[in-house]
């Protein structure tokens, strides 16, 4: 199976681990990620806050690769799948655009949580699971553009979406319910509203614990910097003793393969889960 | 109460013809304000905002800090009855705000945007070190975060040097379409 893959920006910086992670994951699963060619940045909030055109047209020229190269596209960021899915509903005439474009919409644009969950690569990441991650206890974290708006995303369990909790479950770990899914971190005010962005990240990290977690799930690189990097800053903000590390769902999957890489994504990330891990067992 | 078509404001005629957000079918059942989590950061709630502009207040809503605070989470256009996409009609009023020179409640929200998208004008991809650069000189604080920057870069996490794709000149082509429209 052959796929393209739509890294994004952060993918290659700050969500290093996120990247080499996922390739790592997608290596031993069999599954060829073909990084779309000469791909740009989505523009991100920061286009749709400022121009609608920038916001549609930017996207859209890497869909238009993508159509070219014929393959399924898989995005691992929610906020590029969000404005990629943007562009594709502008392109086939759902939503109002000015932007001009050769693409059709006929390959499918998927975020890795749907292309993973999807029946027959559920068996398969199962099939790898060597080392189970017995006793982890996890809350799944969504965040909000990877199910939000649903006329964009197509996503049908918009107010609790499972894919990420069927994953965590097959790795052998413990999903915890909870209702704190689909709030926001923060997103795109992570640099000029630092105020705003410790409440919700306080907000997340109370329910977490509530739920019993002792840690939390994430598929997306601006939500990893988010909950991760902030962690501690809200921590004494609020006077809570948080120790909630957050991994991404590939960074999960790649431990329970028992792949040899781990350690070296998770000395990346500030708030160091190796502990956790060996509380566990994992390590 | 819908006001009748001839009988609007010139500030919604502005948001629902120009910038194309319905706002009219609004009934004010706040689900869009109750549900928001960055609430507690608005001055005004968003369906305050929505009757303000059928009222033609544009001032008032302009220089508010509602739309700063907006994460554009888009809980509120998801979850409206009347399917009015409050989520955009934040983009507008923002859009509005920084194109005719207003005085922003929250200058560093546009400042960032604009270090965001002259990154992606230059090299097509964001570079985040750059970035983060032009951020800090233009807003003058560079203390901020500083600690987290270095903590960043011991693990790798900052990419040093920047990348740019082969089709430049195609991202500068979008850009300068863009202006254009923007001029027109």
């Amino acid at each position: 199976m052959r796929v393209s893959y739509y890294p994004g920006c952060s993918l290659e910086g700050s969500a290093r681990d996120y990247d080499e992670s996922l390739r790592a994951v997608f290596d031993v699963l069999g599954i060829e990620l073909r990084e779309l060619e000469d791909w740009n940045c989505c523009g991100a909030s920061s286009a749709h806050i400022t121009d609608d055109f920038l916001s549609t047209a930017l996207p859209m020229r890497n869909l238009e690769i993508a159509e070219k190269e014929n393959n399924d596209l898989l995005i691992p960021c929610m906020a590029c799948f969000n404005r990629l899915k943007s562009a594709e509903k502008a392109a086939i005439g759902e939503i109002k655009t000015d932007v001009k474009t050769s693409y059709k919409g006929k390959i499918k644009i998927k975020h890795i949580l749907d292309f993973l969950s999807e029946d027959g690569n559920l068996a398969l990441i199962g099939r790898f699971v060597k080392k189970p991650l017995t006793g982890m206890k996890i809350v799944s974290y969504y965040g909000c553009l990877y199910a939000r708006p649903p006329k964009i995303t197509d996503v049908t369990d918009y107010e609790d979406p499972r894919s990420m909790d069927k994953l965590v479950n097959i790795l052998g770990a413990e999903s915890r319910p909870w209702s704190f899914k689909t709030d926001c971190c923060g997103g795109n005010l992570a640099l000029t509203r630092i105020d705003i962005l410790k409440r919700l990240g306080n907000n997340l990290f109370d329910m977490a614990v509530e739920a019993g977690a002792d840690c939390i799930a994430v598929a997306c690189p601006l939500c990893h910097a988010n909950l991760d990097t902030r962690q501690k800053e809200i921590s004494d903000e609020y006077g809570k003793g948080y120790y909630l590390p957050v991994f991404y769902i590939t960074e999960l999957i790649g431990l329970s393969m028992g792949h040899s890489d781990v350690e070296k994504w998770l000395r990346r990330h500030l708030v160091d889960p190796i502990g956790l891990l060996r509380s566990v067992g994992l390590m | 109460m819908l006001l009748e078509r001839n009988n609007r404001s010139s500030f919604i005629q502005e948001i629902e013809d120009k910038r194309e957000v319905e706002i009219s079918s609004c009934f004010q059942c706040k689900k869009c304000s109750n549900g928001c989590p960055v609430n507690f950061a608005m001055e005004i709630m968003p369906h305050k905002i929505i009757h303000m502009i059928r009222l033609g207040l544009k001032d008032e809503v302009l220089k508010s800090s509602t739309m700063w605070a907006c994460a554009s989470c888009e809980t509120c256009t998801t979850r409206c009855p009347n399917n009015i996409d409050i989520a955009k009609l934040m983009d507008a009023l923002r859009q509005i705000a920084t194109d005719s020179g207003f005085d922003t409640a929250q200058k560093d929200v546009p400042i960032f945007h604009s270090a965001f998208l002259s990154s992606i004008k230059k090299r097509g991809r964001i570079h985040e070190l750059g970035m983060i650069g032009e951020y800090k000189l233009k807003t003058g604080d560079f203390m901020k975060d500083s600690r987290l920057g270095w903590e960043m870069f011991k693990r790798g996490k900052l990419k040093i040097l920047p990348s740019g794709i082969r089709g430049r000149k195609e991202i500068r082509g979008i850009f300068d379409e863009a202006g254009r429209r923007k001029r027109s």
